[in-house]
């Protein structure tokens, strides 16, 4: 008996306090995943997100000498009651030369609502030479009961961007906001009710 | 003193009635009722893969409806990995850890009793849901047993947030488990036992404890992530708020993987316990197995993303992942050379734990080789979401860790409770277990090569024949094991008399006991030299 005594090492409080500080730290580690995946996509510019608002003070250098043509996509979030396109489906562009195309939403439904336009670029490496002056998805978005709108998007390609890439493909895919009030949830227009048709 | 020892003077003898299976704090009792408990879930799950199977017999909708079968495949998955496998290698540690270490019980005796009892609790809530389902009222989680986001957010039904409590529960009860297996490890001992001499078995267990300890808590995590989008307006995994629900991914999968690996460490040791005893030869290469078990948990924290190759990663990140991966299988190809070499020239002899050690060893390895073809990032944009993937874990899991713990119980239950079981019926589950195992996951490989997708209750007319013939092996496999049930019985109500080493080959501290073993284990405990 009193030979196990001597033995022991740590007594248990101590291994069951150190052991439930890495239960603790793990479980703060599985939530730092999220920022953390956020820094890791900004800095290596993967998965195609696009980063915030570029403020330029001297007017980028144009590189006259290149053309990349830029395809624009548009989508809906499955239960969206919008109409939703570019003007155009592409359009060629000199790195460096500031360019403003327009999309144009329509809310065909019955209801005032809010949508969030969310961005990505394609292929993904492409997204941090993609850089946005001025766009619709910085802010939330609200369309009256039939209003149609028109939301123009200003951007510059980085004349740093890969000789590789001459094709980048911009999709934006406008969500239902989470702020719009309760009744618009209770009217079929979230993606819950989905659910009850089974 | 130690408190646990002292305890246990006062009361030699065993408390009666169900007092002492609710307040239970000794060991054996309670490996008792995690074996039991994972044996009952075995039934349940598997009844539910007989369904998903007898759907699958012929192409067309048969017996279930699709919403059904969404369901049957994400519960059979869940009540498999956290009700099955993991309560079992639990019980295994509770019976087996303090014989092996020279110890009278587990370190914390009070907090096993609590780990087990809310397993009950977290399956009741799981389970209920899906009684609900059959009852017409809304229906079970039908989002797979990986519950990606947004379907089981977004698009999850209202037992969603029954799923969420029940797997916080189950992860309570799995760290707790793990931190007991862990504080028995380090203090409970017996005088001369150095870390480099304890059974691998306790090796396996105590990585994988930390293992445990590493990723439960990100399991918590994330299923906390989805009651709050679900329920509070948060956007972890909600593009529309600035989430993304390919980080759902990620964060389980850096749960995920390790997991895959916490199922099957203690089969390692399970492995490495029984073929030296069978070969009559001392297990070969004892430390490069502790470093090989070693090296799998940490690569197994950085290959997660293998789960994820199709998901639009830059080609830097498939092939990261694919490398890490691979180098995986060097550890794990030493540890099956070593099994080999240590049967190589032994005196061996095939009974029931035996059979079951060597079709491991064989079928693992197997199931690791179709790993190996999963892992060539390329490759992967065919075969995942696969039947290849199922044939893939299923080796993996079904003929490697359910194996295992067959071989385990077959080679204790004769410690565990003073007999020898039926031998003549051990063998005959075997070989039935065995062959239809294979006729079962076998065609699943061609098929999935084929094309059939993998979660999806109707196939296309060219995949008949091997569904049927896994049907067919799904239906033996299954009632072959009510043969190991009754074996179970019948050994434990009486039968032959076991000698206290068991088996002639037999080495250990566990094999010093008298069988059956005393209820408290090592009350002095022994000196190892
Ligand atoms: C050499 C070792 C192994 C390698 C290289 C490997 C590789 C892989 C890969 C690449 C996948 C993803 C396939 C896909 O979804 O397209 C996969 C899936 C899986 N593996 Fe393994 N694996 C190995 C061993 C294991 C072991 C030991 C287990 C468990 C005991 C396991 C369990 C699983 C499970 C459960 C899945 C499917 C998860 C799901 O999507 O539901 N694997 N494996
Ligand atoms: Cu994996």
């Amino acid at each position: 008996m009193s030979v196990q005594t001597k033995k022991q090492t740590t007594d248990n409080p101590k291994i069951i306090g150190r052991l439930l500080l890495v239960v603790v730290a793990m479980f703060g580690f599985g939530f730092a995943l999220v920022p953390l995946y956020d820094v890791f996509c900004d800095v290596t510019g993967l998965n195609g997100k696009t980063g915030d608002k570029v403020n330029f003070e001297t007017a980028p250098t144009v590189d006259e000498s290149r053309l990349v043509k830029i395809t624009f996509l548009a989508s809906l979030n499955e239960s969206m009651p919008w109409e939703f396109k570019p003007q155009q489906n592409f359009i060629e562009v000199h790195p460096g030369k500031p360019t403003t195309i327009n999309y144009i939403a329509k809310n065909i439904s019955s209801k005032s609502i809010v949508g969030n336009a969310v961005p990505s670029v394609s292929p993904g490496l492409a997204a941090a030479y993609f850089q946005k002056t001025e766009c619709f998805c910085f802010t939330q978005q609200e369309l009256k009961a039939g209003e149609e709108k028109i939301m123009p998007v200003t951007f510059i390609v980085d004349s740093e961007l890969s000789d590789e890439i001459n094709e980048i493909a911009l999709s934006y895919t406008f969500f239902i906001s989470k702020q719009n009030n309760e009744d618009l949830a209770d009217n079929n227009l979230t993606a819950k009710s989905i659910n009850t048709f089974k | 003193m130690n408190a646990v020892v002292e305890e246990h003077h006062d009361h030699d003898h065993k408390p009666t009635g169900i007092g002492r299976w609710l307040f239970s704090t000794n060991h054996k009792d309670i490996g008792s009722m995690y074996l039991w408990f994972a044996f009952t879930m075995f039934f349940i799950g598997g009844a539910l893969a007989l369904l998903i199977r007898a759907e699958l017999f012929q192409p067309g909708m048969q017996i279930v409806e699709p919403e059904f079968f969404n369901q049957l495949t994400t519960l059979h998955g869940l009540i498999m990995v956290f009700g099955v496998i993991m309560p079992a290698f639990v019980g295994l540690a509770n019976w087996q850890l303090p014989m092996m270490i020279g110890a009278p019980d587990m370190a914390l005796p009070r907090m096993n009793n609590w780990s087990f009892w809310l397993l009950p609790g977290a399956f009741g809530l799981l389970l209920a849901s899906l009684v609900m389902s059959l009852m017409g009222l809304g229906s079970a989680p039908n989002f797979g047993w990986t519950f990606y986001a947004p379907l089981s957010t977004t698009y999850g039904p209202d037992s969603t947030d029954y799923f969420i409590f029940s797997v916080h529960l189950m992860g309570i009860s799995s760290v707790m488990g793990a931190i007991n297996v862990i504080a028995t490890i380090m203090n409970l001992r017996a005088p001369g036992m150095t870390y480099m001499k304890m059974p691998i078995f306790v090796w396996t267990w105590f990585i994988t404890a930390y293992l445990l300890i590493a990723v439960m808590p990100v399991l918590a995590g994330v299923v906390t992530m989805m009651l709050t989008d679900r329920n509070f307006g948060t956007s972890f995994f909600d593009a529309a708020g600035g989430g993304d629900p390919v980080m759902f991914q990620h964060v389980f999968w850096f749960f995920g993987h390790p997991e895959v690996y916490i199922m099957i460490l203690p089969a390692f040791g399970i492995i490495s316990s029984i073929v030296p005893t069978f070969s009559r030869k001392p297990l070969f290469g004892y430390s490069s197995m502790v470093y090989a078990t070693a090296s799998i948990a940490f690569l197994s924290f950085i290959v997660w993303a293998h789960h994820m190759f199709t998901t639009g990663m830059p080609v830097a990140g498939e092939l990261f992942f694919m490398y890490s991966t691979m180098l995986i299988a060097i550890p794990t190809g030493v540890k099956v050379f070593n099994w080999i070499s240590t049967m190589w020239r032994g005196a061996l002899t095939f009974e029931t734990p035996m059979l079951f050690a060597i079709a491991f060893i064989f079928l693992f390895t197997m199931g690791g080789f179709t790993g190996l073809m999963l892992c060539i990032a390329p490759a992967d944009f065919q075969y995942h979401d696969t039947y290849f993937v199922v044939a893939h874990f299923h080796y993996v899991l079904v003929t490697g860790a359910a194996f295992s713990i067959m071989a385990a119980v077959y080679f204790w239950l004769p410690k565990w409770t003073g007999n020898m079981y039926d031998e003549k019926l051990g063998k005959l589950h075997f070989w039935l277990t065995c062959i239809s195992a294979n006729v079962l996951f076998f065609p699943m490989h061609f098929i999935g090569l084929a094309g059939m997708p993998r979660r999806i209750p109707d196939y296309a007319l060219q995949f008949a024949e091997f569904n049927q013939i896994a049907s067919v092996g799904a239906f033996v496999f299954g009632f072959s094991q009510l043969i190991f049930l009754y074996v179970v019985i019948k050994c434990v109500r009486g039968g032959e008399k076991a000698t206290d080493k068991v088996w002639e080959g037999a080495h250990g501290l566990e094999f010093d006991l008298p069988s059956p073993a005393p209820f408290h284990s090592y009350t002095t405990p022994p000196v190892v030299k």
